[in-house]
């Protein structure tokens, strides 16, 4: 099992949300992170999907996800030649006491604090998913009281898009 | 200015100019505009029936007789979701179909109006696409598309659901000169170096056997099937949803694999080197237990749907395309291999084959308490009404039966529900089968279970002059459950006696639909209880077959073994000893 982040240019039209994710619970797989948003084709929609599956499954996935009408093109982006980035937003407890020494753990990891109150600072952080865990897990100790976070958005490195590049493409015949 | 229309006005002209000869359907509240035009329309019949599911079995049963999409309509909320277990059907089986709802005004969506449900959301995983229609300008486009795409690449049910407002609105009318759907190109020709690799692997191989599934009737691939089968000499086994795809007659047909297929084709499949798979899936009721499967055996797997190649079964030559078109390329590939004196010998693999064939034969014991055996009933009946016939069954141990011991000789004379394995599909595939072929002689073997289940339709058979024939094999029980009971369950037959050689009176129950009701219990009088029915042609008939209840479907792989451990009899497995080495 490995994680895998899947761009997946879709129709943006109504209901194609839940044809994906229906997909996926139909055919027993789970998302682990999926965030949509515009593209710079009107009409076209991108979905960043990120899953947690064997290579067989994966195969099935693309296969499967292929094959709905609205779907136009899916691409696996891997580590090497994309960049995926999620945005976290961290509630942490930080007192008179606390605040320096979370300050600076925020400027350690180029985040920076949007909300401050008496006892707590709000935290922005975007990142690699991995960049992020490590965040959490120095902030862990001061006492977090809220994250909430965002899917992964991925793009491939270089000059070229996945509408006219055949990176590896999913739906090539086998 | 262009003439005004209403939606539903245009609605009619798209189904007229989607060449829509007939419609299987019920009126009600959202859809009702739609039918007050459609009453005008010179080519499209509408056939009203008793119950949405009879209408959607029906437009499936007239797409599997005649290869065109099969259209059924129904109104919003429980009209529609009545449509869903024939959508599930259409969808497993890959039926093309068009299935129009009426949806509450589009003001009214997802207030809980009356008869609101969210039809598009519920038939999400169950149909290949569908729609919601919510302008009557988008009317004409949404059926094109929906006719597009279930009659093209794997054929599949396509749901048009359309709010009330849209068919009353006015609109101006535009048929579409072409469909636009970018995320939408099947691949229907085979990649050129494949079919050579295939051939390669096809002429070298020593147990080769073509694995033929439903496919190849969907692309009406017989002909082109038989020509590579004689042309190469490799034995052939047709799947349940492949009866009739190749000649049962054919010496080199070894008969259905699976559950309940022949020892043969079982034991073709599981010794084989080679399986040359053409538009079948692999389904568990064909492979049994997956990883004992055909151990031996590499596999060249043809198919349209690039996402069934390598879903269950690992391939080493995969080849997306029509199988008709990878077919028409494989002969002239296979005979360029024999050209060039490349050709394994099959003597050892035949020898093997018709030493199967020979000592394990279908058959089936006459039960000695003088009850009529239901076996003997199905294969007089496809004696009788022969090849040219056509047979829609129910689901069950009949089914089995009519998949067994009927001589199946073409394609689309074969209608059964393979996948979802839907009871009550019987006598509304047969009425569909009926409009689609009225010269056709339409059998529709059921159960006794299945048949109560639907038989409402013969009503609609009756007025509509559809007369179709319905052998009722009735054991009295739940006669597959009952099997598993028996096999499995240690014989405690919870909830599985119908009582149905005492109620319902199904000769009376004929006779009260304007159907004649024949009935007939003994051995001697099969055939002349047979040839009556076959004279009658004027009314439906349904003849009540009482047979006996514990005859039991044999070969049997039971659930979750391998294919190795076959039986062909209660307790009696067959010797694999090969002849060839």
């Amino acid at each position: 099992m490995a994680r895998h982040t899947l761009s997946v240019l879709v129709q943006d039209q109504p209901g194609v949300l839940a044809r994906i994710s229906a997909l996926f619970s139909r055919r027993g797989y789970n998302i682990e992170s999926l965030a949509v948003g515009v593209t710079e084709t009107p009409g076209v929609s991108r979905m960043t999907i990120v899953v947690e599956v064997d290579q067989l499954a994966l195969e099935q996935i693309t296969k499967q996800l292929n094959k709905l009408i609205n779907v136009l093109k899916i691409v696996e982006l891997d580590d090497e030649t994309a960049i995926a980035r999620e945005l976290m937003l961290i509630k942490v407890r930080a007192d008179v006491n606390a605040r320096s020494a979370v300050l600076q753990i925020v400027e350690l990891f180029r985040a920076k604090v949007v909300d401050v109150g008496t006892d707590a600072v709000t935290v922005e952080a975007t990142g690699s998913h991995d960049k992020l865990e490590a965040l959490l897990e120095v902030l862990a100790p001061h006492g977090i009281k809220e994250i909430v976070q965002s899917g992964v958005v991925a793009l491939g490195r270089g000059g070229r898009g996945i509408g006219d590049r055949a990176l590896r493409s999913a739906d090539k015949q086998a | 200015m262009a003439e005004q229309i209403s939606g539903a006005e245009s609605f009619v002209r798209s189904l007229e100019h989607a060449n829509v000869e007939v419609v299987f359907g019920i009126p009600g509240g959202a859809i009702l505009p739609a039918y007050d035009p459609l009453m005008d329309s010179k080519s499209v019949r509408h056939i009203l029936v008793r119950h949405e599911q009879g209408a959607g079995h029906a437009a499936e049963g007239y797409a599997a007789a005649t290869g065109r999409v099969g259209v059924c309509m129904a109104t919003s909320g429980p009209g529609a979701t009545n449509l869903v277990t024939p959508i599930a059907d259409a969808h497993m089986d890959s039926v093309p179909m068009v299935a129009i709802t009426g949806q509450v005004g589009s003001s009214s969506i997802g207030t809980d109006a009356f008869q609101e449900a969210d039809i598009r959301g519920i038939t999400m995983p169950i149909t290949k696409h569908n729609y919601l229609v919510t302008r009557a300008e988008d009317i004409p486009g949404a059926i094109k598309e929906a006719f597009h795409i279930a009659s093209t690449g794997r054929p599949g049910p396509v749901l048009v659901d359309i709010t009330k407002d849209a068919l009353q609105s006015k609109t101006e009318f535009h048929w579409p000169t072409n469909v636009d759907l970018p995320g939408y190109k099947p691949t229907t020709k085979p990649h050129g170096r494949q079919i050579k690799e295939a051939a390669r692997l096809i002429v070298e191989s020593h147990r080769p056997v073509f694995y033929v599934g439903g496919g190849v009737i969907r692309s009406r691939a017989s002909a082109e099937l038989r020509q590579l089968a004689e042309l190469t000499g490799i034995p052939v086994v047709t799947t349940l949803m492949a009866r009739g795809a190749f000649p049962d007659s054919h010496p080199q047909h070894m008969g259905m694999p699976g559950m309940h297929g022949t020892v043969g084709a079982v034991g073709a499949l599981q010794q084989s080197d080679l399986l040359i798979t053409l538009g079948a899936r692999f389904d568990d009721r064909v492979t049994g237990k997956l990883d004992s499967f055909a151990p031996r055996a590499k596999v060249i797997h043809i198919d349209i749907d690039p996402a069934e190649i390598g879903k269950n079964r690992e391939v080493d030559i995969p080849i997306v395309s029509d199988v008709r078109e990878a077919l028409l390329q494989l002969v002239p590939a296979v005979t360029a291999e024999f050209d060039a004196g490349r050709r394994a010998d099959l003597t050892g693999w035949w020898r093997t084959l018709n030493h199967w064939r020979e000592t394990y034969p279908l058959g089936y014991e006459t039960p000695n308490d003088g009850t009529l055996s239901p076996q003997y009933v199905i294969e007089r009946l496809g004696k009788i009404a022969g090849p040219d016939a056509i047979y829609a069954s129910g689901v069950g141990q009949h089914q089995m039966w009519a998949a067994q011991f009927i001589g199946y000789e073409k394609p689309n004379t074969w209608l059964n529900s393979g996948g979802l394995g839907t009871m009550g599909y019987s006598v509304p595939a047969a009425m569909g089968a009926k409009v689609g072929k009225p010269d056709a002689t339409v059998w529709a073997i059921d159960g006794d279970g299945c048949f109560q289940m639907t038989n409402q339709e013969l009503a609609t058979c009756t007025i509509n002059n559809i007369p179709i024939k319905v052998a009722l094999i009735n054991n009295s029980s739940l006669g597959m459950v009952r099997q598993w009971q028996s096999l499995f369950y240690n014989e405690r037959y919870s909830n599985t006696d119908l009582h149905s050689h005492s109620f319902p009176d199904f000769v009376k129950l004929a006779d009260a639909y304007g159907a004649l009701g024949l009935r007939c219990d003994n051995a001697a009088d099969v055939d002349a209880t047979i040839e009556k029915a076959m004279g009658t042609n004027d009314v439906p008939v349904v003849v009540d077959f009482r047979v006996h209840r514990d005859a039991m479907v044999w070969p049997m792989v039971a659930a979750g073994t391998s294919n190795d451990e076959i039986k062909f009899a209660r307790d009696l497995a067959p010797k694999w000893d090969r002849g060839d080495d």
